[in-house]
């Protein structure tokens, strides 16, 4: 191997690596995870170097350094002499990806193909100098890596095919799409989250349900109907969820392939420097800064999906987790860090919530939060989140709230604590929720059910009950 | 009176409505909801036709026949492990019969018991099963259960709709596979009693093929539909518990009671109704023209209510809609207003006579306004 | 359900009518279409019972099946309606206009255009309901592999001539359906209710008697009524006065009259069988004949109603106009049946059982864009259906009050104009959002500068709280924002008349594309790759296993029902 261990934590320091002297837990705990992750890590790239497969499929839960893995791969294909292409979904994905490899490796010659669109890419890669751009692909022809999204490659025709391939995002990528594209390299590395939200057609494709190339399932379910012999590997340890969140998480949304946390309890720490005054969002910070979450629970009522109250609720929150001076304390650096608004995310289902949460703080006069709809959060990492639970004031639950990838993606974005708001009645809700869903012959199961998936982080989460008035 | 047997619709409206008392306690009782529907003067349009009975018969029988050779070999092929099908002759098909559902059950157990302890293959004919659901036992009939060699104990489905080109109806496949699940958890409650048992999560679904009385089949994985019903009747509520809130000497007797008393009876336990009823539960047109009288706003579909917060009836969404009622700081209130607005300019602007039909169209709404708040007399809070 | 459209069926409620959900029709409804009324026998796939068939909504063709386990008289069936269905499609295949194609050049590989004959007109297919359509479907299917004794003389049980070619157009005006917008086959319940919402709810809509009772309510009685009857109402023998509008037939009906009648033409023709002189055979073919006379009469009777029915949805839709767009959508029909018509003169083989993975993308990704361009063409057609776009951010109506003329930086300036708009609409509008208007029917497009009219301060547009790209609805502002023209003002440095809007004009801007690009070109079957399985097994080939013949007949058997 000739790529340089990592040297230093990655920006969201999801680290497939972790940096030498990590947390104590670690060492004194059976499971070491770091070895754990670079086992699994050798393993990955051997598979991906050693071509014997033409595919390779990575699972990788939150925060398990899947960034961190494909910029390696890349670079350790780019310097054995083996040009590659990286197929990711979205143009913010594909930016981040050509940012991160410049960080690691600033002399490695990168292409970003992009659209004709105006303002393509980030502005930020023209301040990288090996970074070219451009719309055609034939001038990027030669560079090492040539990075772009799935849907500007679809019209990439006429190229000698790449030997290699990295596919980002892999799950969220939809079969046809992978059809599209699958034509321009030999070879490829399959990356993604199975727990993240699916990808889906807006008109109905049932009648290639359970053909094993359907074309509205995921990528990597085409793939592996096709394939079944390829290696298949997981990045087995989340350095972003806390070790309050891993077990549930793991639990609820990937029963078949657990992970564990890379910290262990007590390795992080969310402390306040002013007391709680007593008031609902108060009392539900310091359970989730003691515990990891808080459900911060009001009134059952049947609320339009803006409901006021519990906007107010989320935007007070932040506002008094930004107040009493919230300091978080981890591995990722020797002293407590104030937690401040662009380390704070709040999730939401609907963007009239997101709306709304952002008018909401801004009233508070906060500013600089995340607020956005799970889709939107999708990959991104932040100490502290607020979720306004999806079913919260529902009459009744649907498809779309049950989906399992939803909460998931809302469940698993903190490195420290997690604090729910809710309005109460929502296990009777999903008891009442009704089960007749259609089921298609020859479709392999998905697991975890939305419906159990929610019932699981509930009961969870009812542990951390804290009534919006005392 | 004989508890009515927990049958393929029972489950179909427990599916589609789990969360509704009326349903609950009615099944619960064993009350027979079409004779009551009838007694109601809602009677049910449920029916089946002679002709799609006699195909399933014959098409069960077909299946079945030959000690269940092609069942057997089907199982073999679509459930693999056994590369060879058992031979005709090493199928056993014990005699299940017996008196009474107390008397089947029992047989049943026993000749599961036996098949297993035997390691040879069984294959049980309406084998008859017992659940408990709701605090009291409901029977259950599954068309064969097939006990192989390793213990393993599987349902078997039986139904007359088509598998064309390997795809099948899938609201039908639905249907059949959460029936299997509940057949699956009465027989969990018989594995557990009985060494070296275990109830599979797949089941096998035989099918006529194409446009053939051929049989074919699917293997069906009811993981999800176990879980879920698991839970479901692990969280129903107590037959007793409803009953217990009910007026003193409630009672459904059809022969006994009097049309009027039994409508008093049937409303005395709630509804939750949803148009989703109509297709499985007996007694949804007597609990749809309930809803419908209430004005209830999930008599338009359940998906209607999502949109208008803590406005639950027709006449209260169309009066803070036109401004009469309701507080305008309110995002549903808000949100209806600009989409009543918006509506009558987008009809005004496209057709002058169309306007005056919406015009029309609100002067009955505040009539019906009127009527609704008179009937209501303070008894739905609409705030 | 958007609020819009559950406002209308609320208002259906509280009027006793249904109330209309769009201003113009979105769907072509043909001069002369073809109306299909099938039935088929409860319990059995695709075993047809009776048709009513035409384009004379007072002359139906009536099709029945005495027996609908006789595979002889299926067939018959099915010759039958081959022989009603076929004219009428022929009848469009040869009228024709010239029109060019865009192709690629097999040997250049460069796309050129190419003359070709495109069919004047389509025929179209109504049914009754959604079951109707997948009956078709189904109907297709299950004829379209079928041979015929001119094609394989050892074929045990032939097909009537034609039947295999009333499957293979069947199972393409199946599939056509398929298509968002698309208007070859229709199915009547979808049409009305594309158009008006009833006071009851989407699963009750597909009713078709309850459904125009809402819509056309009888006499004096509300629609609430007018739908319980057709719900409901039985005569003295339990027949129901409204029979379901198929293909599935009432149970009481079949257990009462159809099971019955049956039986007695069963019973007269074993007794024809066993006739012993000319003059028993004869008293015995009268007796089997009027057996069958009962039969047809009988489903006559349960499916005349629905014929009715389905010519009346028509007569209402009739009296809206047509959509500007919907002409449009229907080219694409015309293309449709062209192509299909050029497929089965070339002698290809019949749709597939199942498709293989590049055609099943390319049918998804042509429906998704047809979905699109549906959505963005009944909102630019019909105000009530923008109306609902407004209402969800998706699209404002806006009186422009300012146009301040300014230029793009470069060496060649083009024209760029701001302009400033006042709405009461609430569009989600962030940073650079593009936006679209239509003028000359072509997408004239824009973008979002800021909200308010005060001075050009680029920094304003991103005023919202999130780091997310959405700066919220803007609904602290005054309701005027300024979008700057980008496109479609011609080439020169003045831009052409009457492409910049002018101050005082309202204008209609939605958030979506009015154009769909379609997606991009799928590799041939003969590539596909190996993530999706390599290229599909032709029958034939040497590979071919068992279950590979594509095209290969439905295996025959004795038990067989089709």
């Amino acid at each position: 191997m000739t790529a340089p261990p990592a040297s230093r934590p990655a920006p969201d320091s999801s680290s497939a690596v972790p940096a030498a002297g990590l947390p104590s837990s670690a060492v004194r705990s059976a499971f070491d995870p770091g070895a754990a992750a670079a086992r699994a890590t050798d393993a990955i790239l051997r598979d991906t170097l050693g071509a014997a497969h033409r595919g390779v499929v990575v699972d990788s839960p939150p925060g398990a350094g899947k960034s961190t893995l494909v910029v390696r791969a890349a670079r350790e294909l780019a310097a054995a002499g083996r040009p590659l292409m990286v197929i990711a979904q979205t143009n913010a994905q594909v930016d981040d990806l050509v940012v991160r490899l410049a960080e690691k490796d600033p002399g490695l010659p990168v292409g970003r193909l992009h659209s004709n669109d105006p303002d393509p890419y980030d502005k930020a890669l023209d301040e990288l100098p090996n970074v070219r751009k451009s719309a055609k692909a034939a001038e990027l022809a030669g560079l090492d890596i040539v990075i772009s999204t799935a849907a500007k490659w679809a019209h990439v025709q006429g190229v000698e095919p790449w030997r290699h391939a990295i596919v980002d995002e892999a799950y969220q990528m939809r079969s046809d799409a992978l059809l599209a594209v699958a034509g321009l390299f030999e070879r490829a590395l399959f990356v993604g989250d199975p727990g993240q939200l699916d990808p889906f057609s807006v008109v109905g494709a049932d009648q290639w349900a359970g053909l094993s190339y359907d074309p509205s399932a995921s990528a990597v379910t085409t793939l592996l109907a096709h394939n079944p012999e390829l290696p298949q590997h997981r990045l087995p340890v989340s350095w972003r969820l806390p070790a309050s969140a891993a077990p549930l998480v793991s639990g609820a949304f990937y029963p078949y392939t657990p992970f564990r946390s890379g910290t262990g309890h007590g390795d992080r720490r969310l402390t306040f420097g002013v007391a709680s005054d007593g008031s609902g969002p108060d009392r539900v910070l310091d359970e989730a800064a003691e515990s990891g979450w808080g459900l911060l629970e009001l009134p059952a009522r049947r609320t339009p999906r803006t409901d006021p109250e519990a906007v107010r609720a989320v935007a007070l929150v932040v506002r008094r987790l930004l107040d009493r001076g919230g300091v978080a304390t981890s591995e990722r650096s020797p002293g407590p860090v104030p937690v401040t608004a662009d380390r704070i995310a709040v999730g939401t289902a609907h963007r009239d919530q997101a709306a709304a949460v952002r008018a909401a703080l801004a009233e508070l006069g906060v500013t600089g939060v995340a607020v956005d709809t799970a889709n939107r959060l999708q990959g991104r990492e932040f100490d502290v989140t607020v979720v306004l639970h999806p079913l919260s004031g529902r009459p009744d639950a649907t498809a779309f709230h049950l989906e399992t990838g939803r909460l998931c993606v809302l469940a698993s974005r903190h490195r420290h604590a997690c604090v729910v708001v809710c309005r109460a009645g929502v296990a009777e809700l999903l008891d009442e929720h009704p089960s007749t869903e259609p089921v298609q012959l020859g479709v392999t199961v998905k697991f975890p059910d939305g419906w159990e998936a929610n019932h699981a982080v509930l009961s969870h989460l009812s542990e951390h009950k804290v009534s919006w008035r005392p | 009176m004989p508890p009515h047997p927990l049958d393929a619709r029972a489950l179909a409206a427990l599916a589609a409505n789990p969360g509704c008392r009326r349903r609950a306690l009615l099944d619960g009782a064993g009350v027979d909801k079409g004779a009551l529907a009838e007694a109601l003067g809602s009677p049910a349009p449920f029916g089946q036709s002679q002709f799609a009975f006699m195909r399933g018969n014959a098409f069960e029988a077909k299946v079945k026949a030959d000690g269940g050779t092609e069942l057997m070999r089907l199982l073999a092929d679509r459930l693999g492990g056994q590369a060879v099908p058992p031979a005709p002759g090493e199928v056993s098909v014990p005699d299940l019969s017996a008196a009474g559902p107390e008397g089947r059950t029992a047989r049943t157990a026993l000749a599961l018991r036996e098949a297993t302890a035997a390691g040879a293959w069984a294959l049980l004919d309406h084998p008859l099963l017992a659940l408990e659901v709701a605090g009291s036992p409901a029977y259950l009939e599954p068309d064969a259960v097939v006990v192989r060699p390793d213990g393993r104990w599987t349902v078997v489905e039986i139904k007359s709709f088509p598998m064309i080109d390997g795809s099948a109806d899938a609201s039908k496949v639905g249907a059949a596979a959460r029936q299997a699940a509940v057949y699956a958890l009465a027989l969990e409650r018989v594995a557990v009693r009985t060494e070296g048992a275990e109830v599979g999560h797949q089941v096998l679904l035989v099918c006529p093929k194409d446009f053939s009385n051929l049989p074919t089949a699917s293997v069906v994985d009811i993981r999800k539909q176990l879980s879920v019903t698991r839970r479901q009747l692990a969280r129903l509520t107590r037959i007793e518990d409803i009953a217990d809130t009910l007026p003193e000497g409630t009672t459904f007797n059809l022969e006994r009671c009097s049309g009027a008393q039994l409508t008093s009876a049937v409303d005395a336990v709630s509804a939750a109704y949803a148009p989703e009823c109509l297709a499985a539960c007996e007694l949804a047109f007597h609990c749809r023209s309930r809803a419908r009288e209430r004005g209830a706003v999930e008599a338009l579909g359940r998906s209607v209510r999502g949109e208008l917060g803590a406005l639950t009836t027709v006449a209260a969404v169309l009066s803070a809609a036109h401004g009469d009622t309701g507080d305008p700081d309110d995002p549903t209130v808000a949100a209806l207003r600009r989409a009543a607005t918006l509506r009558a300019e987008a009809l005004a602007g496209a057709d002058r006579a169309v306007t005056e039909q919406a015009v029309a169209g609100r002067a009955m709404a505040d009539r019906a306004v009127a009527a609704d708040r008179a009937v209501a007399g303070g008894a739905e809070t609409e705030g | 359900m958007s609020l819009i459209s559950t406002l209308a069926r609320l208002e259906a409620v509280a009027s006793g009518r249904a109330r209309p959900l769009a201003t113009v029709r979105h769907r072509r409804i043909s001069e002369r279409p073809l109306v299909l009324v099938p039935l088929t026998t409860a319990g059995e796939a695709g075993a047809p019972l009776g048709a009513l068939v035409g384009t004379d909504r007072d002359a139906p063709r009536l099709l029945t099946v005495a027996q609908p386990r006789d595979r002889d008289l299926r067939f018959a069936f099915l010759g039958e309606l081959a022989e009603a269905v076929l004219p009428y499609i022929d009848a469009y295949t040869d009228v024709i206009e010239p029109a060019e194609r865009n192709e690629t050049d097999p040997e250049t590989g460069k796309r050129v255009k190419v003359e070709v004959e495109l069919c004047v007109d389509a025929p179209q297919l109504v049914v009754p309901s959604r079951p109707g359509i997948d009956f078709v479907r189904l109907l297709g299917r299950s004829m379209r592999f079928r041979r015929t004794a001119e094609e394989d003389p050892e074929t045990p049980y032939p097909a009537p001539p034609r039947v295999p070619l009333l499957g293979r157009w069947l199972t393409h005006y199946g599939e056509r359906a398929r298509v968002p917008g698309s208007s070859l086959l229709l199915a009547t319940t979808d049409l009305l209710n594309r158009h008006w919402a009833t006071g009851q709810s989407g699963l009750e809509d597909q009713h078709l008697g309850a459904l125009l009772a809402w819509i056309d309510p009888p006499g004096t009685l509300s629609g609430a009524e007018a739908a319980l009857l057709a719900e409901l109402e039985r005569d003295r023998d339990g027949q129901l006065a409204c029979p379901p509008a198929g293909p599935a037939t009432d149970p009481a009906f079949d257990n009462r009259l159809l099971a019955p009648a049956i039986e007695r033409y069963d019973r007269a023709r074993q007794e024809l069988g066993a006739a012993e002189d000319g003059a028993d055979a004869e008293e015995r073919l009268a007796r089997l004949t009027a057996a069958e006379r009962h039969i047809r009469a009988l489903l006559l009777g349960v499916m005349r109603p629905t014929w009715d029915a389905v010519w009346h949805g028509l007569d209402l839709l009739r009296q809206l106009p047509e959509g500007a767009r919907v002409e449009e959508r229907w080219t694409r029909d015309r293309w449709s049946f062209t192509g299909h018509r050029d497929r089965v003169r070339a002698g290809e083989p019949p749709q597939p059982r199942r498709d293989d993975a590049v055609t099943a993308a390319q049918k998804l990704a042509s429906r998704e864009t047809a979905l699109a361009q549906l959505a963005a063409a009944e909102a630019l057609d019909d105000p009530l259906v923008l109306a609902g776009h407004r209402l969800s951010g998706e699209a404002f109506v806006g009186e422009v009050t300012e146009v301040v003329m300014a230029y793009s930086e470069g060496k060649r300036p083009s024209p760029r104009p701001l302009i400033t708009v006042r709405t009461d609409d609430r569009p989600h509008l962030g940073e650079r959002t593009k936006v679209f208007r239509s003028l000359d029917g072509k997408p004239q497009s824009a973008e979002f500068v800021r909200y308010g009219d005060g001075p050009a301060d680029e920094d304003e547009a991103g005023t919202g709280t999130g780091t997310g790209t959405g700066t919220g609805t803007g609904t602290d502002e005054d309701g005027t924002l300024v979008l700057r023209l980008t496109d479609r003002m011609g080439r020169s440095k003045e831009p052409a008349p009457g492409s910049v809007p002018e101050k005082g004009d309202r204008i209609s801007w939605t958030l979506f594309e009015h154009d769909q690009r379609g997606g991009p070109k799928l590799p041939d079957p003969e590539e596909t790759p190996w993530t999706h399985g390599g290229p599909p097994v032709r029958e034939g080939t040497a590979e071919a296993g068992p279950d590979a013949p594509r095209q290969a007949p439905d295996p025959v058997t004795e038990e067989d029902f089709l």
